[in-house]
């Protein structure tokens, strides 16, 4: 461990508060830019379900309610656990924030390794386009288009918080040699910000792909 | 007062000359300034690539029925020119060269705020370049720069996932430098440097880099579903499922149009600067100049099914994107004006990058007017897909930004290399510009107008005389692209020294030395007065 170093800013930036202002705003904007790469799935899902309710809603049926339920509280618990992390950092308590950003990135492998079941089974089912699809039935050709969806959306999600998990591990050992401190915290929030947004899109996928459909 | 006139020598102590030297100086440079080069070297050779695809195209419709290349070469030809202008020259012609170059120079900063991520953004825009070759060197692909569903998924039997693959590597080297430029424009502005200080160029950046960011993920991710559904064998475009191949229009147009602004946006920006130095008066109406391009840039947004009156939209769709289209042409309409009233009874100096201008405003007009037949769904459905469109966007395109694009190069030449150039053969190259891309484009007019389609290899004999006329000038047209390479090239070696401010404008850029030093500024600048303190003479 090292004695705390005066802070230091990269050469283009006047102090580190400007630093900070760049980084927290360059975030959010990447972050919008990842609303609208979802917001394309989300569009097709809306357009093809508008058009074909029904198929939607058997589909709907097919997946497996339990197990995203689950997965939807483990991403929940890790997202919070990115925040109080980040709070830990700001405080000072940095083996309190290790801990709890690899509780975070663990909460993610497990989200991961679930839906990894999941696909298995869909796959064992006949329910990936493209593969390996065997339903029959007066809905099974538009119900491809929900799975296809199904798979397009949740497959891109999972890459993020694949790229997520490994952010937070990263964090968390940088944190645990001591990089980080209550006055520089910058990579630590932005890790965070990150999660919470992949959090959010899961908040969004798991109505469209799990409830609809199940009420009728 | 002649100029443009040699200020001064030489700054021996240059971003050129500091630094690490070498290649490895260049590839792993964190300089916004040696950046905007590596762009401006890499999107020089995507234009001539470009260009050849187009001489192909042009050669071919000399005669009615050319058996000079085969049909599908000729698709394979159009395609790669479109696909190699639009996302390898105009997206990053501006923005990433004058753009990267003068934005932390306009608002006195050292560099931009993630110097890392610029030089990522040039490595992902030539790796996308790479991919786009490799499309090239495999045997082409054949949908058009458009690659509309279910052509491109279901039938072509060419390389498109490839080709799709450059353009969507490409588009996050976009979306990088949106980012980048918006946070720089937000947080890296020197002291005293207020929003309505800045020069109506930043504007165009920050309001371009918005565009950047909000469309290109769109694309992006439409270009991933047809990599998708052609692997897959199904998918949501895909009619014979009951998908909606109209569904790739929305989201492909919903990028696409807002990409015009992209293009055209920064040569608004460039016209402006280059017309208040060649008639040395402040802009008029300076707020209204910033407010009409963040107000293109919004509108932008919500005009695209105008590229799609035909394709099956509903007629009420139909109508609300018409008006919407046309509401875009008001904030266009304020900049021609402003420009054309603070040249009003003014001095004006013709030197070559206010010729450069003057031919932006002109034939932008004629290309924003033409936009307006097109976006009345009436005319359209009998002038859609016929040469009418194409000569409609080459005006903006080619006839707007690229000569905007060159009116910045020369005007901003002698800060970037600190030499002068040769005036009298840069006004010349200008005219012959000018006039070469009138006689290639206006006749393409008069085609649409009497129905001749587009990308089609063959057309009826009656077509032909027009189509020999346009080809000529494709050939002039190619002369005047050439020149600038020989006597820019040239001022390198034999140019006469530039000093700080050769053209006597105003801007933080023209008040360090040429070329500027490596920080930028020898004195951290501080702003006192807004960006055109011009005094009439
Ligand atoms: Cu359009």
């Amino acid at each position: 461990m090292s004695t705390p170093q005066p802070l230091a800013h990269a050469p283009q930036f006047d102090d580190p508060t400007q630093q900070r202002t760049a980084a927290v705003l360059g975030m959010w904007a990447f972050l919008v830019t990842e609303v609208l790469f979802f917001g394309v799935l989300f569009a097709g899902y809306a357009v093809c379900r508008w058009r074909f309710p029904d198929a939607f809603a058997a589909g709907s049926r097919h997946t497996d309610l339990p197990m995203g339920a689950i997965e939807t509280g483990v991403l929940l618990a890790s997202s919070c656990a990115a925040a109080l992390a980040l709070r830990d950092v700001q405080l000072g308590g940095r083996r309190a924030a290790t801990r709890l950003l690899v509780l975070t990135a663990a909460l993610g492998a497990t989200f991961l390794v679930m839906h990894g079941f999941e696909y298995t089974d869909e796959y064992r089912e006949g329910l990936v386009p493209g593969l390996r699809y065997t339903q029959d039935g007066p809905l099974a050709g538009k119900m491809e288009f929900f799975f296809y969806l199904y798979f397009a959306i949740t497959g891109l999600h999972s890459v993020h918080v694949l790229v997520g998990v490994v952010l937070m591990l990263v964090m968390a050992l940088r944190n645990a040699r001591g990089r980080f401190r209550a006055t520089y915290f910058t990579p630590v929030e932005l890790a965070a910000l990150y999660w919470h947004l992949v959090d959010i899109v899961w908040i969004f996928v798991f109505p469209l792909v799990y409830l609809v459909g199940r009420a009728g | 007062m002649r100029i443009p006139e040699s200020t001064g020598s030489y700054a021996r102590d240059n971003y050129l000359s500091q630094g690490r030297p070498g290649l490895r100086g260049w590839l792993l440079t964190h300089d916004h300034k040696r950046v905007a080069i590596l762009y401006a070297l890499a999107i020089t050779g995507f234009f001539a690539l470009g260009a050849v695809a187009a001489a192909l195209v042009r050669l071919t419709l000399v005669q009615p029925d050319s058996q000079w290349i085969s049909p599908e070469t000729y698709d394979k030809s159009f395609t790669f020119h479109g696909i190699v202008m639009v996302w390898f020259f105009l997206i990053p012609s501006i923005p990433n060269t004058l753009g990267n170059f003068l934005l932390p120079l306009m608002i006195g900063a050292r560099d931009v705020a993630f110097p890392r991520l610029n030089l990522f953004s040039w490595y992902l825009f030539m790796l996308g370049g790479l991919f786009t070759i490799a499309t090239l060197l495999l045997g082409g692909v054949d949908t058009g720069w458009t690659f509309y569903t279910p052509f491109s998924t279901m039938f072509s039997n060419t390389h498109v996932i490839m080709a799709a693959a450059g353009v969507f590597v490409s588009g996050f080297a976009s979306i990088v430098s949106g980012m980048n430029f918006i946070v720089t424009v937000h947080t890296m502005r020197a002291p005293g440097m207020r929003w309505f200080r800045l020069p109506l160029f930043v504007w165009a950046i920050y309001a371009t880099s918005v565009v950047m960011m909000l469309a290109t993920p769109v694309l992006a991710m439409t270009l991933l579903l047809i990599a998708l559904e052609r692997l897959a064998g199904v998918g949501i475009f895909d009619p014979a499922l009951g998908g909606d191949p109209v569904l790739f229009q929305h989201f492909f147009w919903f990028y696409s149009h807002p990409a015009v602004y992209i293009m055209v946006l920064p040569a608004m920006g460039v016209t402006s600067e280059l017309i208040c130095c060649g008639v040395r008066r402040r802009v008029f109406g300076y707020r209204f100049m910033a407010w009409s391009m963040l107000g293109i840039a919004f509108i932008g947004f919500l005009v695209w099914g105008h590229h799609m009156f035909v394709a099956g939209q509903s007629m009420y769709a139909s109508i609300a994107f018409s008006l919407l289209s046309f509401a875009v042409a008001v904030p266009s309409a304020i900049k021609v004006f402003n420009w054309l009233a603070t040249m009003y009874k003014g001095v004006i100096d013709f030197h070559a990058p206010m010729l450069y201008a003057l031919g932006f405003v002109g034939l932008f007009t004629l290309g924003g007017l033409t936009g307006l037949f097109l976006a009345a769904v009436a005319l359209d459905v009998s002038l859609t897909d016929t040469y009418f469109v194409v000569a409609h966007f080459h005006y903006i395109m080619v006839g707007g930004a690229v000569m905007a694009y060159l009116g910045g190069i020369h005007f901003w030449w002698p800060k970037i290399t600190g030499r002068l150039y040769s005036e009298p053969l840069a006004r010349f190259a200008a005219i012959l510009m000018f006039v070469g891309f009138n006689v290639t484009f206006f006749p393409q007019y008069v085609l649409g107008y009497l129905g001749m389609p587009r990308r089609y290899h063959d057309y009826p004999p009656p077509f032909q005389a027009l189509n020999v006329v346009s080809s000529a000038g494709a050939a002039i047209l190619a002369v005047a692209y050439l020149l600038p390479l020989w006597y820019l090239g040239r001022s390198l070696w034999r140019g006469a020294s530039a000093g700080p401010n050769p053209w006597h404008a105003t801007g933080l850029e023209w008040t360090t030395p040429s070329p500027p030093p490596h920080d930028n500024f020898p004195e951290p600048p501080v702003v006192e007065r807004g960006p055109y303190d011009y005094r009439d003479p």
